[in-house]
């Protein structure tokens, strides 16, 4: 083939139609504008973390463990000459003493010089080495912020008044977000014995910290010394390279779903690519029937407007890749607060590279479907206009398969799942195929029960739905589906916060007490009447690890590997309470509870909660040891329950009967229900000034939690669908705008017949309100039943669709169609009907 | 001379469910090279469909025609195709210019699409022949009519075709025009020794070319050449 005449073709015949062209790439470049920048973002993220790993952890390595670290492990890493740090960190109440307010806060206590790498960052600078000289606290910002605390003033944890020194602004590894539900506050370790908080036991985390002389082989030394020793002391622990792809891994996660939202709405750009280019070849037919004439082959015809499309691709992903890289400035003020790093916002080649790669192969896909039409253009059409080649183009297939494998392998690229990337692509097929299906049945209901009798403006505008060559289909696609991702996200959102403000409702408990000494609870319930509060439940809670499994140790069922019994069940510690009966969010689904014991010789019967049991493979009579706090004690498993986890309550995976347990170590756990803000601020101040050890869950806090975790989240989700709606306007600009041509025959010929202007109006408004309203409403559909299916299946919480939200949706999409549609028409309403067809024709 | 087109037994049978339309029944008849033929007949009596087999544009129901000694049945669509850059000519009642390439342009599509290097060249000298030099860089819709089927006679000559095929070639024109465009047809082909088969049923036209051939529902009922009626089955 003459490829230099293609080309040569391609430009010529592209010259007067240049601005239609420029169309069809308008409506990729917001696509892949947003995946540039996801992906550039994504890329200068991972280069970040990459140079800053050290600094994510701190240290060379990182141990933990629920007990004090015994004197052989610290000798041992002494010996290895590792410098150390420790820290002991746990969930605690401070107090604010001079705003009196108080708050469930991570007290973290430091001894050593951690961080080796990156910095404690405060405000003022440098206080996170230099508090630990004195006693001073250094103090999440946020929380400062909440209880109007300044540097200078005071906090106290447990029994011990620290000054605030600073207030911190950023922790190595941790995102901001993390701190919102439990904000740190760093304490000296050397004050933790004097603040009374470590009679928590085993509710204390300990960390090691440790960093090695410079120049150590720290690959070998790990490897062949340091891992071992541990494993054998089954100690957790975390080492740079884990620490940076565990960061890594939830990032490129995170980018992996946000690039797929990006991409759906370059699949909608290339919808609308190839509608316009549907129209386009119409037009063209009798070009190419000529060249055939004149003894052009198929596929030269085909490769000229291929040359076309290639090149407009190519330019428009140039130019959304351009754009992408600008987006990306904005990136990091979106994720604020979710990021471990700070992200430089630098050019990534690569990712602008592969965005320009995507468009043009996903656009010439997409386009090749109507364009293979060329192919098969008959010579003869240039003879009879009317003679149509009805024959379906078997290769037709082949891209559908084409444009389905492409879609596959992008969405595998970025979730690195198979499984993931064809529920991901299956879902969008599935999408696009219900959506063409409700725009096929409106179709098809308007012309069988078309109505005949109303007005001929309602008429005509209603046909314009069906005429030939119309846009019905690609923008009920289009628009319906940015519209659908958009409602769904604003929905499942009000689902999730419904969910929780339910457990807030009426007479439900919603603050919980916990980590109570034995010897307290009678003052704590005494505390908690006089302020005129119901005690609804005020449980014990034992801890125990499991020994065994009917009879064989938990050491020996972890060690063998043909052993399908769960690692987590032979490693947790059981927090376990006992009683003589069950509770409301409780229920017995195999065996019998048996509520109390009543001689010492008597067997054990236990009730175990459903999945643990599943976990743990027992069933009823099974035998389960426990040491309980040094005591080994058998037990038989008697019940197996299902628990309502949701409900603010404490529930347990192990419930043992009354009778056994209560004489063992033990805290309890009170909970009531507060409604005012003010006696809830009050009675916490009273609980930890006179039980410092007790710790207060406020579900009212943790509602604005969610609420401001979940706001944040779906902002990012929206920002994303929100390029998807852009994308479906412009398809819809582009559409309004190639249709234009035809409209203009049809609005020119209603003119010279006697239309008034306003008629033509009349008519054009109408049809683009249905067309909006059919999107929209499709799209709104969608994602109230999408939004139903979560709640009854996912959330399991009843639906009821927001009737503002869903109005507004529905109202703002059709206005915004009507007004698109309406003001590219008004050329042809403006002017004189002969210098209309002058001009276009 | 030899036979550039042979024509033997052509039908054309156009079906549509279990209906059939006989458009073109059993049709023969030769062409030599340098004749000149119209084909005659009132509307919808098969004269387009048949100028279409005969060049190759469309495949018949039954028969064959063989155009330059190449049976046309025997060739795919792309074959076809090649035969009619090689060897044949196009003017169409509507013109069919291409609207997005200028008027030099559309003269230079065939030769460029045979490869030939100086096509620019050529084109120039037809369009020079039918007196549109200076109009080569207009678009199609700057044009006149007459002028559309002038640039399109060129094209049509560009590739110097063995044999020409027309298509009511004045029907869209006044007469004035009509009678210049007809002159600068007969002009060209008497120059090219081209041979020249056209579809009008514009009698004076036809009258002419050196052979009429008239068809009717589909049957050719009159040759000049033998002066006699056809007898058909």
């Amino acid at each position: 083939m003459n490829y230099s005449w293609l080309a040569k073709m391609a430009w010529r015949d592209s010259r007067k139609n240049r601005n239609r062209l420029f169309l069809f790439m308008s409506s990729i470049i917001l696509g892949i504008a947003a995946l540039v920048a996801i992906n550039s973002f994504g890329n200068n993220m991972q280069s970040e973390i990459e140079g800053e790993a050290k600094g994510l952890l701190g240290a060379d390595l990182e141990v933990e463990s629920n007990e004090p670290f015994s004197e052989d492990i610290l000798q041992f890493f002494d010996s290895l000459g590792a410098e150390q740090s420790r820290e002991v960190n746990f969930a605690s109440m401070v107090l604010f003493p001079e705003s009196g307010g108080t708050r469930l806060v991570q007290v973290r206590a430091l001894e050593g010089r951690f961080p080796y790498y990156g910095s404690i960052e405060t405000e003022p600078a440098g206080a996170g080495q230099s508090f630990r000289e004195e006693q001073q606290a250094i103090v999440d910002r946020t929380l400062l912020l909440q209880f109007n605390a300044t540097p200078g003033d005071s906090i106290k944890v447990g029994e011990v008044t620290f000054g605030i020194r600073a207030a911190v602004t950023k922790v190595p590894g941790q995102a901001n977000i993390t701190s919102s539900v439990a904000p740190p506050v760093f304490i000296p370790m050397r004050y933790l014995e004097e603040s009374g908080l470590l009679q928590k036991g085993s509710r204390l985390e300990h960390v090691l910290y440790l960093k090695f002389e410079d120049g150590t082989d720290l690959a070998t030394l790990f490897e062949e010394t340091i891992e071992p020793r541990l494993e054998e002391a089954e100690l957790r622990y975390d080492t740079v390279e884990e620490r940076k792809e565990e960061i890594g891994d939830t990032y490129e996660d995170l980018t992996g779903f946000l690039n797929l939202v990006a991409f759906v709405a370059l699949l909608l750009g290339c919808i609308g690519v190839a509608s316009s280019v549907h129209i386009y070849v119409r037009e063209k037919l009798v070009s190419v029937a000529i060249l055939r004439c004149l003894g052009g082959k198929g596929l030269q015809g085909l490769s000229i407007y291929l040359i076309q499309i290639t090149a407009i691709g190519f330019i428009g992903s140039v130019l959304g890749a351009t754009l992408g890289a600008v987006v990306q400035y904005f990136l990091p003020q979106l994720f604020a607060g979710f990021l471990p790093v700070e992200v430089s916002v630098e050019i990534s080649w690569p990712a602008i590279l592969q965005g320009i790669l995507t468009g043009v192969l996903i656009s010439v896909l997409f386009a090749l479907l109507p364009l293979l039409s060329i192919r098969r253009v008959s010579p003869l059409s240039a003879l009879r206009r009317s003679y149509e080649n009805k024959e379906r183009d078997p290769l037709r297939y082949l891209i559908f398969g084409g444009i389905i494998l492409f879609v596959a392998l992008f969405a595998w690229l970025q979730l690195e799942e198979i499984d993931e990337a064809l529920v991901f692509t299956g879902g969008i097929v599935l999408a696009f195929l219900i959506l063409a299906g409700i725009a096929q049945l409106m179709i098809w209901l308007v012309r069988r029960y078309f109505p005949a009798g109303w007005s001929y403006i309602w008429r005509q505008s209603l046909s314009n739905l069906y005429r030939p060559n119309n846009q019905t289909l690609v923008l009920v696609i289009t628009i319906g589906l940015g519209t659908a991702l958009i409602s769904t996200l604003f929905f499942v959102q009000g689902l999730l916060l419904q969910k929780i403000e339910l457990t807030d409702s009426e007479g439900q408990p919603n603050m919980v007490v916990f980590d109570i000494q034995t010897e307290q609870v009678e003052e704590v319930a005494a505390l908690t009447k006089e302020f005129g509060l119901p005690l609804i439940q005020e449980v014990p809670v034992v801890t125990m690890r499991l020994h065994g499994i009917n009879g064989r140790s938990a050491e020996a069922i972890k060690d063998d590997t043909t052993s399908d019994i769960r690692n987590w069940v032979l490693r947790r510690e059981y927090r376990v309470t006992y009683r003589d009966s069950l509770i409301s969010s409780e229920e017995i689904v195999e065996g019998k509870w048996r509520g109390r014991v009543d001689s010492p010789q008597d067997s054990i019967f236990i009730s175990l909660e459903r999945d643990l049991a599943e976990d743990m493979k027992v069933g009823l009579g099974d035998k389960v040891t426990f040491n309980v706090q040094g005591a080994i004690m058998d037990t038989y498993v008697g019940s197996i329950r299902e628990v309502d986890w949701e409900r603010v309550q404490t529930n347990f995976l192990v419930l043992f009967p009354a009778g056994v347990l209560e004489q063992a170590p033990k805290f309890h756990v009170l909970i009531t229900r507060v409604d005012s803000a003010a006696t809830s601020a009050r009675y916490q101040q009273a609980l930890v000034n006179k039980f410092p050890n007790a710790s207060v869950i406020d579900l009212k806090l943790i509602l604005k939690t969610v609420d401001e975790i979940v706001g944040k989240v779906s902002f990012v989700i929206r920002f994303m669908a929100f390029f998807s709606i852009i994308t479906g306007i412009v398809v819809l600009i582009g559409s309004v705008i190639i249709s234009k041509y035809q409209r203009i025959q049809e609005s020119v010929l209603l003119r010279t017949l006697g239309a008034s202007r306003n008629q033509i109006l009349q008519i054009n408004a109408l049809e683009y309100f249905f067309l909006g309203s059919l999107a929209s409403l499709t799209g709104v559909l969608m994602a109230v039943t999408g939004s139903w299916a979560l709640a009854e299946f996912y959330f399991d919480t009843p639906f009821s669709p927001p009737v503002w939200p869903v109005l507004i949706s529905y109202l703002a999409i059709t206005a915004l169609t009507m007004l698109v549609g309406l003001s590219n028409s008004r050329s042809v309403l403006n002017r004189p009907p002969l210098e209309i067809l002058r001009n276009e024709a | 001379m030899s036979d550039i087109l042979e024509v033997k037994g052509l039908s054309k049978i156009y079906r549509s469910g279990e209906r059939s339309l006989t458009v073109l029944d059993h049709i023969n008849f030769k062409v030599q090279a340098g004749e000149t033929c119209s084909i005659i007949g009132p509307s919808g009596s098969g004269k387009t469909t048949l100028l279409g087999l005969c060049a190759g544009l469309d495949r018949s129901s039954s028969g064959s025609v063989i155009l330059n000694g190449q049976s046309l049945e025997q060739l795919n669509e792309d074959e076809r195709a090649e035969v009619r850059n090689q060897h044949v000519g196009f003017i169409f009642q509507s013109f069919n210019l291409m609207p997005t390439l200028t008027a030099l342009e559309n003269v230079m599509v065939p030769l460029e699409l045979r490869g030939e290097k100086d096509a620019a060249k050529r084109a120039m000298t037809l369009l020079e022949k039918v007196g549109l030099a200076d109009r080569r860089n207009h678009y199609p819709t700057q044009l006149s009519g007459g002028e559309q089927q002038r640039v399109s006679i060129a094209r049509a000559f560009s590739n110097r075709p063995k044999i020409l095929f027309a298509d009511e070639p004045t029907g869209n024109l006044d007469q004035e025009t009509g009678a210049h465009i007809e002159e600068l047809i007969f002009e060209l082909n008497r120059e090219g020794g081209t041979t020249l088969v056209l579809v009008t049923h514009d009698q004076e036209l036809a009258e002419k070319t050196g052979r009429i051939l008239q068809i009717k529902g589909g049957k050719l009922v009159y040759d000049s050449l033998t002066d006699t009626a056809i007898q058909t089955r």
